[in-house]
């Protein structure tokens, strides 16, 4: 491949995400934090900002900051403390944002991330605090006005702040990814980038191969999808290594992504840098979090995907790649994970559950808590196959259809009542295998003068004979017997 | 410390608010009064005294995750200065 002036330079890429938490009521207030609700219905005195309401912490927003934390190990903030972040806008009716400012619940983490050759990438995590969501300004709706609904308004965030480790802009496709995985297997977030309810903003500068400082920084924000962030600083790579070789100066200022062209554009004039005037927030006192809290929340802790992989490959004999496959929906892993407390055939097990179970998901774009089968439906339907009661083929084309058209039923007293159960009686096949071969005298002939490729023809005769229910082994040991004699 | 006309001009900004030039010139006096009656602290040695921050010594005053809701929608858009039936209504805000 051509080498071009943009392989001269290495891209830095930190990302901030928030994440909304999917508590019942607000941070500091009980009117409901659920999306959805018609306009300003879900608010309080409190997410209104009226003069002398007192704000009151969320213990479960507390919870799943340590939850999050633990999960991207980080270390958790005996002494944490709120601060005031102050600005006008106007659907922020306090005039300052919540936030701990200087004690971050979380900081000095990592979170590991798998390249697509495998290699591991191991991503700092600088801080991750609480704070509040703003409310929601609607600038397009009429002529003259600014609309303002401020149901979001108090809304629990965690701000995850990432060290600027990710050197393409695949790494950070694969950051986001992770993130957005570990949020939903805590089940603290549900990970919607499309709603909103996980947002990137990217820090993005570029330097020359092999120097030591930073470049300058750009901020962009408005990227509605893990792939937009990933073209967002493809775009971002190429137009600030144009701007440097024409001498340009970057100047350290937040653009916008333009999901149509794939370009960003500036969001801000530099009139004057943003000073947020922190100072402590005096209405709320100070939360300690005590060793045996943090302890008592790791032992409720969900099994994370990292986890679930390491169980699936070491301990079930499963390739990376399943588990992988396996892991890679919270629910899909849980299903899986309780299957295999049914059937020790894990390998049986995995396939079923990435093929017949993750097609019907697809096809029916349903998730797994609809899927009408039990785990111990599908260890049963297992059972089967592995005692030769029913063959491979027909549990996937008739037995499996018919369990997920009657789900109540055993798939025992399905196949009986379908007559599926193979046919292992000696006798019996015996009895079909003869009748097949004294049809074909002239190819019994060539078989025995060394085409043996007319085998399958026999094979399939007993099949048709038996309505597919003939054991393919003893079927096979029985023609070769004959045969041969 | 002493406060300058570039102070209270960023000062002005950031607080959204407009002063003409003998108003600003009045509120520089003040804001150098407030700073020179503050100053009076400085005559204590406080380097052994913490900042005091909170009212009283409690901490992890939290509340259970419930919801209960105190008002209804027409409460919360009552005292807005313009509103409709659903939103609340201000001067545009972002510039196009």
């Amino acid at each position: 491949m051509e080498s071009t002036i943009y392989d001269q330079y290495e891209l830095v890429v930190g990302l901030e995400v928030h994440a909304q938490l999917n508590t019942q009521s607000k941070a500091f207030s009980s009117d409901s934090a659920a999306y959805g609700a018609a306009p300003n219905t879900q608010v309080s005195p409190i997410s209104l900002g009226h003069p002398g309401t007192l704000p009151k912490l969320n213990e479960r927003a507390l919870e799943f900051g340590v939850k999050l934390g633990l999960a991207m190990n980080c270390e958790i903030r005996r002494w944490n403390e709120f601060a005031r972040k102050n600005y006008f806008y106007a659907d922020l009716p306090k005039g300052y944002q919540i936030t701990q400012h200087t004690t971050p619940i979380c900081y000095n983490g990592w979170v590991d991330v798998r390249n697509d050759d495998g290699s591991k990438r191991r991503i700092g995590i600088t801080r991750i605090h609480m704070e509040e969501d703003a409310g929601k300004s609607m600038h397009d709706q009429d002529a003259f006005d600014s609309l303002i609904d401020l149901n979001r308004c108090g809304v629990p965030l965690l701000e995850i702040v990432s060290e600027p480790d990710m050197r393409t802009p695949r790494e950070a496709y694969l950051y986001l990814t992770e993130v957005r995985q570990l949020v939903r297997y805590l089940d603290i977030c549900d990970g919607n980038m499309e709603e909103g309810s996980l947002r990137c903003d990217a820090n993005i500068s570029v330097r020359k191969k092999g120097a030591t400082e930073f470049g300058v920084k750009v901020e962009v924000k408005n990227m509605n999808s893990i792939r937009n962030v990933q073209r967002a600083i493809e775009h971002e790579f190429k137009r600030q290594i144009d701007m440097l070789q024409k001498g340009e100066t970057i100047y350290s200022e937040t653009r916008s992504f333009d999901a149509v062209n794939g370009t960003t554009f500036a969001l801000r004039s530099k009139e004057q840098a943003n000073d947020y005037r922190y100072f402590p927030e005096p209405d709320l006192q100070p939360v300690v979090v005590e060793l045996a809290y943090i302890e008592e929340v790791r032992n409720h802790m969900p099994l994370l995907p990292s986890q679930l992989i390491e169980r699936f490959t070491n301990s079930y004999g499963l390739n990376e790649y399943d588990a992988l496959v396996l892991t890679d929906n919270r629910e899909v892993a849980l299903y899986f994970n309780e299957l295999t407390s049914l059937t020790t055939n894990y390998k049986q097990a995995a396939n079923w559950v990435m093929g017949p179970v993750k097609s019907w998901i697809n096809a029916e774009a349903q998730s797994m808590d609809a899927f009408p089968l039990s785990s111990k439906q599908i260890a049963a339907l297992i059972a089967l196959i592995d005692e030769g009661v029913v063959s491979n083929s027909v549990a996937t084309q008739k037995l499996f259809p018919a369990m997920l058209e009657n789900p109540a039923a055993s798939p025992m007293d399905l196949a009986k009542q379908m007559n599926l159960v193979q046919e292992r009686n000696v006798d019996e096949l015996r009895m079909h295998v003869e009748a097949v071969l004294a049809a074909w005298p002239d190819k019994v002939a060539e078989y025995k003068s060394g085409k043996k490729g007319v085998l399958g023809l026999f094979m399939g005769d007993v099949m048709k004979r038996t309505q597919g229910k003939a054991d393919p082994k003893m079927t096979s040991q029985l023609l070769n017997e004959i045969l041969s004699s | 410390m002493k406060i300058d006309l570039n102070t209270v001009d960023r000062l002005a900004h950031l607080a959204r608010l407009e002063f003409d030039e003998a108003t600003k010139g009045k509120m520089l006096d003040d804001m150098n009064r407030f700073l020179e009656f503050a100053e009076k602290l400085n005559e204590l040695d406080i380097a052994e005294v913490e900042p005091l921050i909170y009212m009283n010594s409690d901490h992890n005053v939290l509340r259970k995750d419930e919801v209960m809701q105190v008002i209804d929608h027409e409460a919360a858009l009552k005292n807005a200065p313009k509103r409709d039936s659903d939103f609340f209504r201000v001067p545009k805000v972002i510039d196009k």
